[in-house]
């Protein structure tokens, strides 16, 4: 090929020192305002009205606990919303039962991890009510793109009458159903808490108050008579590879328990 | 066609670069010290973290003998080497043998220590987080001597046949640099493990 | 420096029988054989690995896809992610620099030569060992098939507990073969370069493709070690009751990911390092001008090697690291941007008032330039650790760190290939299907990952089978699938014109670019013996010297 002369290589072009200095003078300006921010996130005294959530990650579904209120709930969180004069944000506890978790709804903050024996913490101070999505952002296993998350901030009179409802034990019925009958003698009571009733297992979701939720299977399934008839008959049409299994009850003995299952307002 | 045409002044500066097998064995001995940074690492990080079981205090008991045995043995290894650049074949023959003894004097006594361990004290890989770094870094490096006694077996079984000749002496030199290297690592693991660790 | 070929006692006229010549293949210690054994089989798992993001991003073409399962989903990801890094993007440039470094520094061979052969070997049936694991079927418990615990395969997911069967140890077992060719390969590289340059090729004298894979091959020896590690302890965990990462015992999940990282962001700078060392050789020719700043190039190559020991944790911003440890990270990855960016700078500079030959090779650098500049900067947003938070682990991720190794790494290996074509087989490829390739991979590129940013903004996790209509997400994750399909298509552009111009290509000669290295000085393809008699070199350009004694190099120099 031909060219030019090689020795014009030495020559630097009138733009280079600039161009060196600029990386570097961006770096510092764009760390200095990063190291900021991470401080007014990370290093944040929690006020004194905060809410304390305590979130724990399973596979493939969210526990919430709310220590001081005595309310123990699944997948549907509700928190109250803040008022930016007079701030009450949610402070959560991110513990994880077996594997990596991430809690991500991004409309309320960034992402941070639930790691087994490794405690960690976030806060989110929404100042909008409403319906906020997100889901679990760090892979868990098989069934982690159905771990989805739904955050409900309510407003106070919304948010403490929740509170209240969520107390309460179950609403049992005089006599017990065949549907109640089957799901205390099925392997369900293992994994399921029913609070006032024989049900106390901790491995999978408080069912206390399922019908107070919008959804089931951390948001898989829209909560419907029909897709909570096709879970409790079998979970992995819903969600293949959760850790729920199937039974091996019968349509019959299905329908039971759906029906049963609906009475928990 | 002849080299470019040159009628330079440098043309005649002696041109000499590093020999390949210290190079090389000094990039082995690179990558192992990454590894082992790794298990020490590990070790620190779970000193005193072990939630129940045999805590280091309570079982080990100091090596002071085998590791007299094992860094001796690269002072010996280094009077070989000389004497093999020197051409004397006997008693290079002689203290490359004594390096071999001492390194396995240092294996056996690691083996003896294990079994007190297990059957003594119970303590296992899997016994506890102490267990299982103890073992790993311990082993890692029993490990490395036990391949580095290999390789000088094997050097001294060709000693023996006759095959090693004064002109061997640099590879044996890089044979040496391995050996000095498991000895420094074992100085390090005792120092985190026996001093530090306790 | 000799353009003759001594005759060689088995060039006969009837070339030997087919299981001869296979078997000279396999027993090779010969660096350039070795280099092509090296890319050949990177092109083919390059190919493997372009199927299984097939597969994913059809799955992903709409909400609620049912192309494959959750299970084989998984799996595809992480055979995706571990197939590429390590059998295709690592393998290729070991092999380019196989081939090209004793050439280049004017030696017979690389220094440990049957090393060479063993580092090879090992790669490769490590790549066989990893697939291998898909005969596994549903296996045990349903998990004896391919590893499904993604490319990082974070504890404790890897733990018997929550991976029993046997898809992760084939995951580790792969890896840890693997690692002992990748160490062994950079032992060889170093020492090749430190001790075998011919005469008057002083360390400021050689091509920069050298300096670059020497800072390469120091990054593996210190990177991969910690790998090799980190798995030897996930093995301890697996099989003799260890409890490296168990959680329960008071084992510590986040250890493994700061292993895991101080191996993984150094293989980033493994992997991109000797990209720039192609564009580093590439862009000089393409506008005749020597490279702008050498001295300079080196000292930023060394830095970004040093930084990159320090960044690791910017994989781990949301893990719950206290603000000072979030702090450092910040600062030490944004600082590893004002290297990078210099050597931009001189890239540019090398162009600046040069005569531009737009040829393929130069087009593939031309677009590394400009795309590897756009994801350096998606990267420097990331670095940034609250907004890291919001799209860490999101597919803007994903579209920055496929920017960089396909916008980036895979662009210029492309020019490498139609660079060094010539050479090595003797052929020159056909320049129009090159630029056809070239066009049809930009916009094939450029619709996958520039649209594959939005959904990492708009909330979408990385790592789902499927999502939820509703979110936002529909339109670009259908457009991001059709750019997958014109990209396979340009890659059979490729592959055909490597093919055909190998048979039927004009005889390229041994310095079809008038370029200046030493390879240019040896026939197409060079003879076993690379040169008749071992060069002299007095300037980092022996053939300009060469061919303008009146005027050469070193009066500059």
């Amino acid at each position: 090929m031909t060219g030019v002369s090689p020795h014009r290589f030495m020559e630097a072009p009138s733009w280079n020192s600039r161009g060196r200095s600029f990386p570097f003078s961006s770096v510092v300006v764009l760390f200095l305002a990063t190291a900021r921010v991470i401080a007014s996130i990370q290093n944040v005294e929690q006020p004194a009205n905060a809410l304390n959530v305590t979130v724990i990650g399973h596979q493939y579904w969210w526990e919430y606990r709310y220590p001081s209120l005595k309310v123990v709930t699944a997948n549907e969180l509700h928190i109250p919303v803040s008022d930016p004069a007079h701030r009450t944000p949610t402070f959560l506890t991110l513990l994880s039962a077996d594997t990596d978790h991430s809690f991500w709804v991004p409309r309320l903050g960034g992402k941070t991890d639930l790691i087994p024996n490794h405690p960690n913490s976030m806060w989110m101070d929404p100042h909008e009510t409403g319906l906020y999505l997100g889901q679990c952002a760090q892979y868990c296993g098989t069934q982690h793109a159905k771990m989805l998350l739904r955050v409900y901030v309510d407003s106070r009179e919304d948010f403490d009458r929740w509170i209240q409802e969520q107390r309460q034990p179950a609403h049992i019925p005089e006599t017990a159903s065949e549907g109640q009958r089957i799901f205390e003698e099925t392997a369900c009571v293992n994994c399921h808490t029913i609070a006032g009733t024989r049900a106390n297992g901790t491995d999978g979701p408080d069912l206390t108050h399922l019908m107070s939720r919008q959804t089931i299977a951390a948001g898989a399934a829209d909560n419907t008579p029909g897709n909570l008839l096709a879970w409790v008959y079998d979970p992995a049409v819903i969600k293949p590879g959760c850790r729920m299994p199937s039974m091996g009850l019968s349509t019959e003995q299905a329908g039971a328990v759906a029906a049963y299952l609906e009475t928990l307002r | 066609m002849s080299a470019p045409s040159a009628t330079m002044p440098e043309a005649n500066i002696p041109w000499s670069l590093p020999a390949r097998g210290p190079v090389g064995m000094y990039c082995l001995i690179a990558a192992e010290t990454a590894i082992f940074t790794i298990f020490v690492v590990a070790y620190i990080f779970y000193i005193g973290k072990s939630l129940s079981g045999p805590q280091p205090q309570d079982v080990l008991r100091v090596p002071i003998f085998f590791t007299i045995c094992l860094l001796s043995s690269s002072l010996t290894m280094h009077f070989a080497v000389k004497l093999l650049r020197g051409g004397r074949m006997r008693s290079f023959g002689l203290w490359w043998l004594l390096t071999i003894a001492l390194g396995t004097i240092f294996l056996v006594g690691t083996f003896r220590e294990w079994r007190h361990l297990i059957y003594d004290e119970g303590l296992t890989i899997q016994t506890n987080l102490f267990g299982t770094t103890y073992y790993s870094l311990v082993g890692l490096h029993a490990f490395h001597v036990t391949v580095g006694l290999l390789a000088l077996a094997t050097v001294s079984i060709f000693t023996l046949l006759g095959h090693v000749r004064q002109e061997h002496a640099e590879r044996a030199e890089v044979l040496s640099l391995y050996w000095h290297f498991v000895d420094v690592v074992w100085v390090v693991v005792f120092v985190v493990v026996y001093v530090i660790g306790r | 420096m000799s353009t003759e070929s001594i005759p060689w006692p088995n060039s006969a006229v009837t070339p030997a029988p087919l299981v001869e010549r296979l078997h000279e293949w396999v027993t090779t210690v010969d660096h350039k054989r070795l280099g092509i054994l090296y890319i050949l089989y990177a092109l083919l798992f390059l190919v493997i690995g372009g199927a299984e993001a097939t597969i994913m991003r059809i799955q992903l073409i709409r909400p609620h896809n049912h192309f494959v399962s959750p299970q084989v989903f998984n799996r595809m990801f992480t055979m995706h992610g571990t197939t590429m890094i390590f059998f295709s993007a690592m393998p290729i440039l070991f092999g380019f620099a196989n081939y090209l470094i004793p050439l280049m520094i004017g030696a017979r061979d690389m220094a440990f030569p049957r090393l060479n052969a063993f580092s090879f070997w090992m790669t490769a049936f490590g790549g066989l060992l990893l697939y291998v694991s898909f005969l596994g079927g549903d296996g045990l418990y349903g998990a004896g098939n391919a590893p499904d615990v993604g490319w990082f395969a974070y504890a404790p997911l890897t733990s018997k507990t929550f991976s029993r069967g046997h898809s992760t140890d084939f995951w580790i077992l792969s890896l840890l073969v693997s690692g002992f060719g990748s160490i062994g390969t950079a032992i060889n590289i170093i020492a090749t370069i430190l001790c075998m340059r011919c005469r008057g090729m002083t360390l400021g004298k050689m091509p920069l493709l050298a300096w670059l894979n020497l800072t390469m091959a120091g990054l593996v020896i210190l990177a991969v070690s910690p790998l090799t590690a980190a798995q030897l302890m996930l093995l301890v965990d697996r099989y003799l009751g260890g409890h490296f990462f168990d959680t329960q015992a008071g084992g510590s999940a986040v250890m493994w990911m700061h292993f895991f990282w101080v191996f993984g962001h150094p293989e980033v700078y493994v992997l991109v390092i000797p990209a720039f060392a192609f564009a580093s050789e590439i862009i000089p020719v393409f506008s005749r001008k020597a490279i702008f700043g050498y001295p300079v190039m080196v000292a930023a190559t060394v830095c970004i090697g040093f930084i990159s020991m320090s960044v690791w944790a910017h994989h781990m911003f949301t893990v719950g690291m206290s603000s000072a440890a979030n702090t450092f990270f910040v600062l030490s990855t944004m600082a590893i941007a004002v290297p990078t960016g210099i050597k931009i700078f001189n890239w540019l500079a090398t162009m600046w008032g040069g005569q531009i030959h737009f040829k393929t090779p130069m087009l593939f650098c031309v677009a590394f330039l400009f795309q590897f500049l756009i994801a350096g900067l998606t990267g420097v947003m990331l670095s940034s650790a609250p907004f890291d938070w919001q799209l860490g682990n999101s597919y803007f991720v994903i579209a920055h760190f496929h920017y960089v190794i396909v916008g980036g790494i895979l662009f210029t290996l492309f020019g490498a290939f139609y660079y060094w074509f010539p050479k090595m087989s003797g052929k020159m490829y056909n320049e129009a299907l090159g630029k056809l390739h070239f066009w049809l991979f930009i916009i094939g590129f450029h619709l996958t990952f520039d649209f594959m940013h939005i959904p990492g903004i708009l909330g979408m996790p990385r790592r789902i089978y499927t999502y939820e209509p509703g979110r936002g997400w529909d339109i670009w994750n259908l457009i991001v699938t059709i750019g997958v399909f014109v990209q396979a298509a340009s890659m059979l552009v490729f592959i055909g014109n490597l093919l055909w111009s190998y048979f039927r290509g004009e005889i390229a000669g041994s310095d079809p670019w008038d370029a200046w290295t030493l390879e240019w000085s040896t026939t197409s393809p060079p003879p076993p013996y690379n040169f008749a008699a071992i060069p002299e070199v007095k300037s980092r350009r022996p053939l300009w010297d060469l061919e303008h004694p009146e005027d050469p190099d070193w009066l500059y120099e």
